[in-house]
């Protein structure tokens, strides 16, 4: 069982998200940079069912020289081979460009699966898993708690809204996860150290047979016009009273009659 | 050239959920906005009540895909069959709801469409024909304002958020055969939740609990089922093991917009505000005055929530009674 992983760089998500000067874009400098949650999680899964069947667990990801780091994380995890896209021209590009690029970049690597995060925690668009499985012309499955790999086939527990479906599909094949599909396992010592000797392929647009002038900011579909800071509450009142009772009926009373929310 | 609208509309096991009816009303205020038609799909088995109830919507017409095959959501059927009707139509808007189907489907249809797709909207603004969207990213750290280039454009809207206005109309009816292409996907189970019990992304209320119900979570559901609503929880109860995934809310988990949000013994971590900070109001209760949280909240109490909850639930009752 061949199995490749997407993984991209986010911010941190304890760390505050500030606008750059420019109001498109956030700024960069101060924040910690870690892997995706969701792709720890498709990382984890890999490392699993490779453990269970054999076979080799690449991970692939589009991003700047720093976007090393995660893949290096993922090496350290136990990951067999790392593949970056490294390109300056690919940067700002949408949810569908980025698809592209990493679909161009599966046709130089084996696999029987690919697993993905269910989302970027950066711009949460829920796209990237969803349109690479399009390009590849094979069959995907989003939002993934449970991977069953049989003979030829994935057998995926994917949560919906008040329940669980059971999806099959035949592979090759590609799934997102959710959370509860595992707990991710930190690197070792020793894993970090071997991964320093791993391979890993950089590559550009132009060696994935890419028009860099069809990718990047210039080319986005999808066109940020200003990014906003949420809107602030009004100042928190505060409700309180001699006895738990006393503060619940003046909570109850302000909700009920004056918000009017219950 | 391409105009009008599409509203791609939701059913689960024959019936229509929430955001189909919040998809349509968006859907015809664009529509009248563009002076272009608005078209409905309703996709499933045996679904001729849908269209009868879709109408009191306002769509001028409505597209039926029924087929044995269309019962369960299944990606490649729904977004062959899609791509079929979208081809035939040539719109210049779809809209559809980022629920798990809406934004598995809106997805796998952008890339085969090849168009741009923005996910997860709350707010659609139409000025001199140009539609501009508002979205949350960062879990709601940061919002947007997108505008898409090309044609269609397709925008999934989070649940909850838009407002349903009924606006009948004797709207045509088209049933149109499937045009599936290779499926190759299987739902093979469907194990639904016994109980009634509200999904946290729909629910009005949420009464969620952190790190100071050190696992008990009694109080907050009687609260949460005097008020009829769903229960949530922090990052933090999640992985303590007290609550399932799927009840978590946060930058990792849900990202919610009820009505009322009641925080009961969370601090407040920058993660979980991302993931409730769109609720419309936020009540926080913490026995710690300085926790993060009551900066979000509009309203507070400083207390335990062991004494404060059961005393709420009681006074909620007696509201009620």
């Amino acid at each position: 069982m061949d199995i490749v992983v997407l993984v991209k760089q986010v911010p941190d998500t304890e760390s505050l998200v500030q606008i750059a000067a420019d109001g498109v874009s956030i700024k960069k400098d101060d924040i910690k940079w870690i892997m995706n949650p969701y792709d720890e999680l498709a990382v984890e899964e890999a490392l699993r069912i490779k453990e269970a069947k054999g076979g080799t667990v690449a991970v692939l990801s589009v991003g700047p020289q720093k976007a090393q780091e995660t893949i290096r994380t993922a090496l350290a995890m136990g990951a067999d081979k790392g593949v970056h896209v490294n390109d300056p021209k690919a940067e700002g590009s949408d949810s569908l460009a980025v698809a592209r690029i990493l679909a161009a970049a599966l046709k130089t690597i084996p696999f029987n699966l690919i697993i993905a995060g269910q989302r970027g925690v950066d711009e949460d668009n829920y796209q990237v898993g969803a349109a690479v499985a399009e390009f590849l012309g094979i069959p995907h499955v989003s939002l993934v708690v449970k991977a069953e790999i049989l003979d030829g086939k994935m057998r995926c527990h994917c949560v919906i809204e008040g329940g669980t479906v059971v999806v099959e599909a035949p592979l090759p094949a590609l799934f997102t996860t959710q959370r509860g599909l595992n707990d991710p396992r930190y690197a070792s010592l020793p894993g970090i150290m071997k991964a320093k000797k791993k391979p890993l392929d950089v590559k550009t647009l132009v060696d994935l047979g890419i028009d860099p002038a069809t990718v990047g900011a210039a080319r986005r579909q999808v066109v940020v016009k200003v990014l906003r800071m949420p809107p602030q509450r009004k100042a928190v009142r505060m409700i309180a009273g001699e006895t738990p009772e006393a503060v619940a009926a003046e909570l109850v009373r302000v909700l009920h009659n004056e918000a009017k929310l219950i | 050239m391409a105009q009008g609208v599409i509203a791609i509309t939701e059913q689960r096991d024959g019936k229509l959920r929430k955001v189909s009816y919040e998809v349509v009303s968006e859907g015809r205020r664009i529509a009248d906005g563009l002076s272009a038609a608005l078209t409905a799909v309703v996709v499933g088995s045996g679904i001729d009540s849908l269209a009868a109830e879709i109408k009191k919507f306002g769509p001028d017409k409505i597209v039926a895909l029924d087929d044995p095959a269309l019962a369960d959501y299944r990606t490649d059927a729904y977004t062959n069959s899609l791509a079929d009707v979208v081809k035939s139509l040539d719109p210049a808007v779809i809209i559809t709801g980022a629920s798990v189907q809406g934004k598995d489907l809106a997805a796998r249809l952008a890339a085969r469409l090849n168009v741009g797709l923005v996910m997860d909207c709350t707010g659609i603004a139409l000025q001199n024909g140009v539609l501009t969207y508002s979205r949350p990213m960062f879990g709601g750290k940061i919002m947007a304002d997108v505008q898409v280039n090309g044609s269609p454009q397709i925008v999934a809207v989070r649940p909850n958020v838009m407002s349903i206005n009924p606006s009948p109309r004797e709207s045509s009816v088209e049933k149109r055969a499937p045009q599936m292409g290779e499926v190759k996907t299987v739902v093979a189970e469907k194990m639904m939740d016994a109980s009634s019990k509200i999904e946290l992304t729909e629910a009005d209320v949420i009464v969620s609990g952190g790190r100071g119900t050190g696992g008990n979570f009694k109080a907050i559901e009687e609260l949460a089922a005097a008020l009829g609503g769903a229960v949530g929880a922090s990052r933090s109860a999640v992985d303590e093991g007290w609550r399932k995934h799927s009840d978590q809310v946060g930058q990792t988990g849900k990202v919610v917009s009820p009505a009322l949000y009641i925080a009961c013994g969370i601090s407040g971590a920058i993660q979980h505000l991302a993931g409730m900070s769109s609720s419309k109001a936020i009540v926080a209760i913490n026995k710690d005055p300085e926790a993060p949280i009551f900066s979000k909240a509009d309203y507070g109490v400083v207390g335990d929530i062991f004494q404060i909850l059961p005393a709420v639930t009681e006074a909620v009752k007696k509201m009620k009674a």
